[in-house]
């Protein structure tokens, strides 16, 4: 009989498909559901400044000069004196990044000596121009208080609360280039989140006699 | 009627028929591609219009404005001349199809088609071998390897399908004693023993060879040879964009409908079924019934289409020639005994 059972084969084809029709879809229905993104997710980049409202970045072109894709322009100047703009002798006077050419890597996050920039969870970043897509220091840099900026206003696509998850990335790695952090709280404490309490695996905070730790 | 009256009744019965397939279509392209989505634990489309129905409308607008594009080896005035074939000859197939019953306004009866020809099963069958001309054409003229390997297959396909669609006809035409269309659904409006509706599809063999056929004859899944993206790009239309692309998606999608609507006429019973109440329900109803067993056969079409995976070249030609046709055949002498013992007995009693 198993002729007979091969013939049905195909017809119980026809049973599979009408019981599926029924069965809970695995799509996502995106604007309205989003998936909750891994903590170190790579979105788009942000400025940081520290706690007092001073900017991390320092323009040494670090990033610049890792980025694969070379999308990151910066150009860095003197601090005015009477006005300094970041805690260092240099600031980022300049600095663009061609979201366009970005690959997304995080190269540049890895190589900031100060933790200035960082990586996002936002990712909805389209553009009506090519223009638009090259972000501008106004765009990168969070407002004095932690908010960060975005070209475009928050609606059901742009959740700015996403912007916020901005150094999930860093936490995880050795900070600073130096492998002497390893082990301890290292970032520096920032406008948007202010000191980080230590993650797991990493003990105390870090020393803020400026030292580089134990 | 006079002359000027009957004009003017076939014009209104023409805008309107083209009116209804042009509607059926848009809805169907929409069903097919959530029906298949759902199938496949997806939504399909259900963003434009509620649960998505205006897709098909957006998807036509684009191709609208998209540019019509001639490949420089075309033969151009075949080129242009296919899409319409293809259009044109799916749209006079429904022309004879039953929709309802007749509406009697007045003094006067009209038949819900547009018109009642006596031979509209060799008028179907004529037409829709004329349908293989837009596809190989199409293919042809495009002057590309694809579509012309596209229309190839679907040329063989469609003349090996057409000859057991036909045969699969021949028992429906001798048990109705017609070949009007309004004539064979007439035929099948009484009952077997009083409560079984007495629809061809106790012709069981014929009704299956038909859909078996119409698969074919449609070009869909499992036999849709012709239009494999994975082996030949697109087929026949594969050189086409724009408008006239839309052409081709529109007739085959009307032939699709058209299919349907042909298997709940022929078997299913057409537009009968119960009706009751007020006069204007009793001339609703039949319209309902008929759409309810076509899209019934639609949603059949589907379901294949979302289960079963393409055959072979030669698998579809062995099927064609050495199974279907000869399994009419023979179903077609069974039916003339049966017919035969009906009327004069036993030969041996």
């Amino acid at each position: 009989m198993s002729w007979f059972a091969d013939m049905l084969g195909p017809w119980r084809g026809f049973a599979v498909t009408f019981r599926q029709m029924f069965r809970p879809k695995v799509t996502t229905q995106y604007p309205e559901e989003k998936r909750v993104k891994p903590q170190r997710f790579h979105g788009r980049h942000v400025l940081n400044r520290y706690p007092d409202g001073m900017e991390k970045c320092i323009g040494c072109e670090l990033c610049a000069g890792v980025c694969p894709a070379r999308c990151i322009y910066v150009r860095g100047a003197d601090n005015p004196p009477d006005a300094p703009v970041s805690p260092g002798e240099r600031f980022g006077f300049v600095y663009e990044i061609n979201m366009l050419r970005c690959i997304f890597c995080g190269m540049c996050v890895e190589a900031c000596p100060t933790e200035a920039i960082t990586m996002t969870h936002l990712f909805e970043m389209s553009v009506t121009g090519r223009d638009d897509a090259i972000y501008t220091k106004d765009e990168l840099l969070v407002e004095p208080d932690g908010t960060p900026r975005h070209p475009q206003p928050a609606g059901p696509l742009i959740d700015l609360g996403e912007l916020e998850q901005g150094n999930g990335w860093l936490r995880a790695t050795a900070p600073s280039g130096r492998a002497a952090f390893e082990g301890i709280v290292a970032w520096t404490p920032s406008a948007t989140f202010g000191a980080e309490p230590p993650e797991r695996g990493q003990a105390g905070t870090r020393p803020d006699d400026g030292s580089e730790g134990t | 009627m006079s002359g000027l009256e009957l004009l003017i009744v076939a014009g209104i019965k023409v805008i309107a028929a083209f009116a209804f397939l042009v509607l059926t279509v848009l809805v169907l392209v929409w069903v097919e591609r959530r029906v298949v989505a759902f199938m496949q634990n997806r939504y399909g489309p259900n963003r434009a219009g509620p649960g998505g129905i205006l897709q098909t409308l957006a998807d036509g607008l684009k191709l609208f404005f998209k540019e019509s594009m001639t490949p420089r080896k075309a033969q151009f005035l075949l080129y242009i001349a296919a899409p319409v074939l293809a259009v044109v000859t799916a749209l006079l197939v429904f022309l004879v199809i039953p929709i309802g019953a007749p509406v009697t306004i007045g003094d006067t009866t009209y038949t819900l088609q547009v018109t009642d020809l006596n031979v509209g099963v060799l008028y179907i069958l004529a037409i829709s071998s004329l349908g293989v001309y837009a596809v190989a054409l199409a293919g042809w003229s495009s002057g590309s390897k694809y579509p012309l390997l596209g229309s190839v297959r679907s040329a063989a396909q469609m003349i090996s399908y057409e000859a057991a669609l036909g045969l699969a006809l021949v028992p429906v035409i001798m048990f109705s004693r017609t070949t009007s269309l309004a004539g064979i659904v007439e035929a099948q409006s009484g009952t077997f023993g009083g409560f079984l509706p007495a629809w061809n599809i106790v012709l069981l063999p014929s009704f299956v060879i038909f859909l078996i056929a119409g698969f074919a004859e449609t070009n869909r899944a499992p036999f849709d040879l012709v239009e494999a993206e994975q082996e030949i790009v697109g087929g026949y239309h594969t050189e086409y964009s724009g408008m006239r692309f839309a052409f081709f998606f529109l007739a085959e999608y009307i032939n699709l409908f058209n299919m349907a609507a042909l298997t709940a006429t022929f078997f299913l019973g057409g537009w009968n079924g119960p009706v009751f109440g007020p006069t204007w329900l009793q001339y609703l109803l039949p319209v309902v019934w008929f759409l309810i067993k076509s899209w019934a056969v639609v949603f059949l079409f589907i379901w294949a289409r979302g289960t079963l995976p393409r055959i072979r070249y030669d698998q579809l030609m062995a099927f064609g020639w050495k199974r279907l046709i000869p399994v009419s055949l023979v179903w077609i002498m069974l039916a003339m005994v049966a017919i035969g013992v009906r009327r004069f007995g036993l030969p041996w009693a």
